[in-house]
Parts: C-alpha cells; structure tokens; sequence
C-alpha cells in the first residue's frame, strides 16, 4: 500500500483531495485537488476553485497523505478475482431472453 | 545473486512495457504508474509552464478590471480573471502528481527560470484589447487546449477538461466586446480594429514554431501528449476566425491570407519569428512588469502565508493536547 501522488514531505502546506456533491441524492466525486494549510481553509478554497458555476451543495476535503491505495504495478494480480465469472452479470443469462419482466 | 541494480533494471523494463503498451492502446498513464524519466520530465514543463501562463495571463486583463466601461462588463472581467487564477491553480496541483513542489514550480517562475506564454508579455492599451485578447488569444489557446482534453497523462487531462469547458465562456465574451465596439460610433470601430491588427500575429504565434522547426514536437505525439502538429492547429485556428471575422466586420491584417482550393488550407503570409524568438528571449513589451509584478504578489503575500501555516501548526498543536 503506498501514499498518495502529489504528497511530499516537502510541501509547507498539504495537498487535499477535493469531493463535490453536484445535488442531493447524488454522491461526492472526485473533482481535483488543492493546496491549503489546514482543513477550513482547503474547505474555503475547493468552494472557490471548485464551484464558481453552481457544480455543487456540498464539499469533502481529505489530506492526500491520509488516502490509502492499492499498488498500481499490481494492478493485474490484485483484480484478477472477477475474470472469467461473467456469471456475476445479468447479461450471461442468455435462456430467458424473450420472456417478460425478467 | 541480484543485485539491487539489476532488480531497478528489471523493474524499468517491466515498467517500460506496460507505460509502451498503455501508450499504444491510447490508455492514460497515472500518477504512481511507472514513467520514462523523460516522459515525467516533459510533462512537468509542459504543465507548469501552462500553470505559469494561466497566472501571469491575469495582468494584461486585471489592468482593465477598474475601467471596465460598465458593471455588467467589470463583474465578467473580474469572473474571467478568476477563471484564470483556477486554472492555475488546477495545473500546478496536476504537476505536483509528477513530484514538483508548489514552491519549486513558484522560484522557477518568480526567479526568470520558467517560460510562460509569450502573447502574455504584449501590452493592453485599450478596452478593444479585451475583446481581442477573448476572441483571438482565448480562441487559440481553445484551439490548442481541446485536443490536450485527451493528453496521455490523466491529470492532466482531467484539468483540461474543467479549462476548456470554462474558456469558451472567455472566448464569447471577447468577441462580443468586438461586436459591440463594430456596431459602436468610427472611433470604436477603429478601436476594435487596431486591437485586431495588434493581437492577431501574436495569437497564430501561440501555436508555436513551424513544424519542421518544432523538434520536440514529435517526441510528444508519439507519447500522445501532443496530437496534433503546430501547423495544423494554426491551419484549423484561421479557418475558423475567418467567418467569424466576417461576422464582426474586421479585417485579418494579413493580405495574402485567402483560402487555397487545392491544397484545402489558407495561404497566409510568412510570420515574423524573429519578433517570436525575441518575446521569447524576454524582450517583448512586457516582460520585465509581468514578472515583476508576480514577484511582488509573491512576496507581499509572503506573510499571508506563514500566518495561515502557523495558525493551521496552533490549532493542531491545541486539538492534540485536548486529545490527550
């Protein structure tokens, strides 16, 4: 498991990763990141750098540093579990194709 | 037994395959994936120097923000100059996924070692420059920023994608200031013209040396960086200014500027590099004020800065000890 990019030890302010709930009922997305001193400020500055055309109702902040990923040279070995178990998918039931409400 | 070295070289090599084999099924790299040194390189260039350009492109236009000729026409300037300032600062945080600091990419710029966009070093003496600076400046960097939407690297992207959907707001702005000023009194209209006749070569020049004597332009496209040359963009930018000028009445300051049948392309007149190479050189009409006035931004918010820093270094320090 590795820390996120972007997040050096050398910055004086943090990265944030910035979140944005484009409404209600929807969920947070990821829309970028920012630079700010602590967690009001990066608040304050993703409203500004994030939402000056009304994209949202509501804003997560996380320090970078406090995500955690999975390894991306793994990335082969670590998804292989859903390969091959196309069964999973509605679309591999092929029999009752025809038959209503199903 | 293996060494450490040997095991780096098996590492690049596995790591070369998959960055080759991501490249050529047009995927996007990521962040934490394995890059060639000179891939990251590049790409840190490229998205700062762009970051740097968004930053010192605020001054040609905040110099008109306080004679703007009516409200409606300052509250636009000031939300474009905001608009300019967030895409700054989502490309500088793009470039920092690479392993720059802010503060690094900040020095380079501040200190003369960062370029920035040379149509940025030319003067704006006149409210029609606005409209100019929309229409052509913003128009060519549109023409240039849409394909970078598809950029290999996917921050990059990503922050593209958030510019250019922002920028053609810039773009309609600008042309109707043009508008507005052709449909006005002689004088406005000459205004509008001589803004045109000043910001039209700078604006073809935004696209960059021709394409023969653009040498890491190739490098670029095959890392899918870049996905079209200097000259076709410039080719596609006029073909589409030259109806658009018909709209606003103004002429193209390029007499042999007319559309070639046979080739399919416009014929244009030689542009003038050295003028290019010497705004490049920092000797265009602005230069030495643009950087200037960045250094002392920078350094008058200096103690904004360290207050925010200290005050956010008190208030962890206190919530640590109510833990406790």
């Amino acid at each position: 498991m590795m820390s996120t990019p972007g997040e050096t030890g050398t910055e004086s302010w943090p990265l944030w990763e910035v979140f944005v709930r484009a409404n209600r009922g929807l969920s947070h997305v990821h829309v970028g990141s920012l630079h700010a001193p602590d967690s009001d400020m990066a608040v304050r500055n993703a409203r500004d750098l994030y939402t000056r055309r009304n994209e949202g109702v509501s804003i997560w902040v996380v320090p970078a540093d406090a995500i955690t990923t999975s390894d991306p040279d793994a990335k082969g070995a670590y998804f292989e579990s859903p390969a091959g178990k196309n069964y999973r998918h509605a679309v591999y039931y092929t029999k009752s194709e025809g038959v209503k409400h199903l | 037994m293996t060494s450490p070295a040997d095991l780096s070289v098996v590492e690049n090599e596995a790591g070369q395959a998959l960055f080759d084999d991501l490249i050529a099924k047009d995927s996007r790299i990521e962040p934490r994936d394995w890059m060639p040194e000179a891939y990251r390189k590049t790409l840190i260039r490229q998205i700062s120097q762009h970051a740097h350009s968004e930053i010192i492109g605020m001054q040609p236009e905040s110099n008109w923000i306080t004679r703007a000729p009516s409200l409606k026409r300052k509250a636009i300037l000031m939300a474009k100059v905001q608009d300019e300032a967030g895409h700054g600062l989502y490309l500088y945080s793009a470039a920092q996924t690479l392993g720059i600091t802010r503060e690094e990419m900040m020095d380079q710029l501040i200190e003369g070692r960062a370029r920035y966009s040379s149509i940025f070093n030319y003067t704006t003496p006149t409210w029609a420059d606005m409209g100019a600076i929309g229409w052509l400046v913003d128009g060519a960097a549109i023409c240039n920023q849409v394909p970078l939407c598809r950029a290999s690297y996917g921050p990059y992207g990503r922050a593209m994608v958030r510019i250019c959907k922002e920028e053609s707001f810039h773009q309609r702005q600008g042309f109707e200031i043009l508008l507005e000023l052709m449909q006005g009194t002689e004088a406005q209209r000459e205004m509008a013209q001589d803004a045109v006749n000043r910001w039209y070569w700078p604006s073809l020049m935004m696209f960059g040396p021709p394409d023969d004597q653009s040498p890491n332009s190739a490098q670029s496209m095959a890392w899918n960086i870049k996905r079209f040359s200097n000259d076709e963009l410039r080719q596609r930018f006029v073909g589409m200014l030259v109806p658009q000028a018909e709209v606003l009445g103004v002429t193209l300051p390029d007499p042999a500027l007319r559309f070639n049948e046979e080739t399919g392309e416009y014929d244009m007149s030689e542009i003038d590099w050295t003028e290019f190479n010497e705004v490049l050189a920092g000797r265009g009409p602005a230069n030495a004020e643009r950087l200037r006035r960045r250094r002392e931004a920078h350094e008058n918010g200096a103690w904004v800065r360290e207050a925010a820093h200290e005050y956010a270094r008190k208030q962890a320090a206190r919530a640590a000890a109510e833990v406790a």
